[in-house]
């Protein structure tokens, strides 16, 4: 997998790609916690749209995010998710913790 | 007359054929003719499955996983096997948000997944060492709704 990024008008876009699963996971919480630590942001937006595939293996990567962004008061949305991506957030309550934006 | 079928295929527990193990199963049944999200339930249901031989059967070392599908009618039986170091308590291990290690951000949400995208999961220690998952789904209902509405 891989993860493209900007920031625009304070607010950190993240397009993550490819599948997200055990094997990928590492890499995505390495380099998502690169680029949150460069700041210049006061919101993070998750764009899911070329997300290809992700199990249960991605609500951990996501949700452990969401704790380090938590302390710093930054927001986390997710925008896109897949029917299958969706299902897994629904059953889990993520967008309790990251909302959904369409 | 009913379609009957199987394979079988063994690899070793590392997390990179988690991928091979979805496409091979989502390949097989490609045969029954299922939907797009049917297809989708059994890919994401045999990741949590193979995530589980990977992360959790074998502490030691990389052992073996093999995964058998066996087609009967429009119904799919699929099983992953390995030969770790079993599960102590599996009902407590099936309950959602249970995890074993919290530690590594892990949702423990496996079984929970595998319970939802498919119409049945059973989690049994087998006889010598390790657990095999059989997870069970119709194909075709999705389409049977369509019809019926």
């Amino acid at each position: 997998m891989y993860i493209k990024s900007k920031i625009y008008k304070n607010t950190l876009y993240v397009v993550l790609c490819g599948e997200l699963d055990e094997h990928s996971a590492t890499h995505a919480r390495v380099t998502l916690d690169e680029i949150f630590s460069n700041g210049g942001f006061s919101q993070i937006i998750i764009d899911l749209s070329e997300l290809d595939f992700m199990d249960s293996t991605g609500i951990g990567v996501l949700i452990g995010r969401y704790k380090k962004m938590k302390i710093k008061n930054v927001p986390i949305f997710i925008c896109n998710p897949s029917k299958h991506v969706e299902k897994i957030f629904k059953m889990t309550g993520l967008y309790d913790i990251m909302p959904k934006i369409v | 007359m009913k379609n009957s079928n199987f394979m079988e295929v063994s690899f070793k527990a590392l997390s990179i054929n988690e991928g091979f193990a979805r496409v091979c199963v989502a390949g097989f049944c490609v045969q029954l003719n299922p939907t797009i999200d049917e297809l989708g339930d059994i890919k994401t249901a045999v990741s949590e499955a193979v995530t589980n031989c990977v992360v959790h059967a074998y502490p030691k070392h990389n052992g073996s996983v093999t995964l058998r599908c066996e087609i009967d009618g429009n119904d799919i039986k699929i099983m992953v096997k390995d030969s770790g170091i079993g599960i102590k308590d599996i009902e407590k291990a099936r309950e959602p948000f249970y995890t074993t290690k919290p530690d590594e951000e892990r949702s423990g949400m496996g079984f929970s997944v595998m319970e939802s995208f498919m119409d049945r999961v059973e989690v049994e220690k087998n006889e010598d060492r390790g657990i095999t998952v059989t997870m069970y789904k119709r194909i075709g209902q999705e389409n049977l709704q369509v019809g019926n509405a």
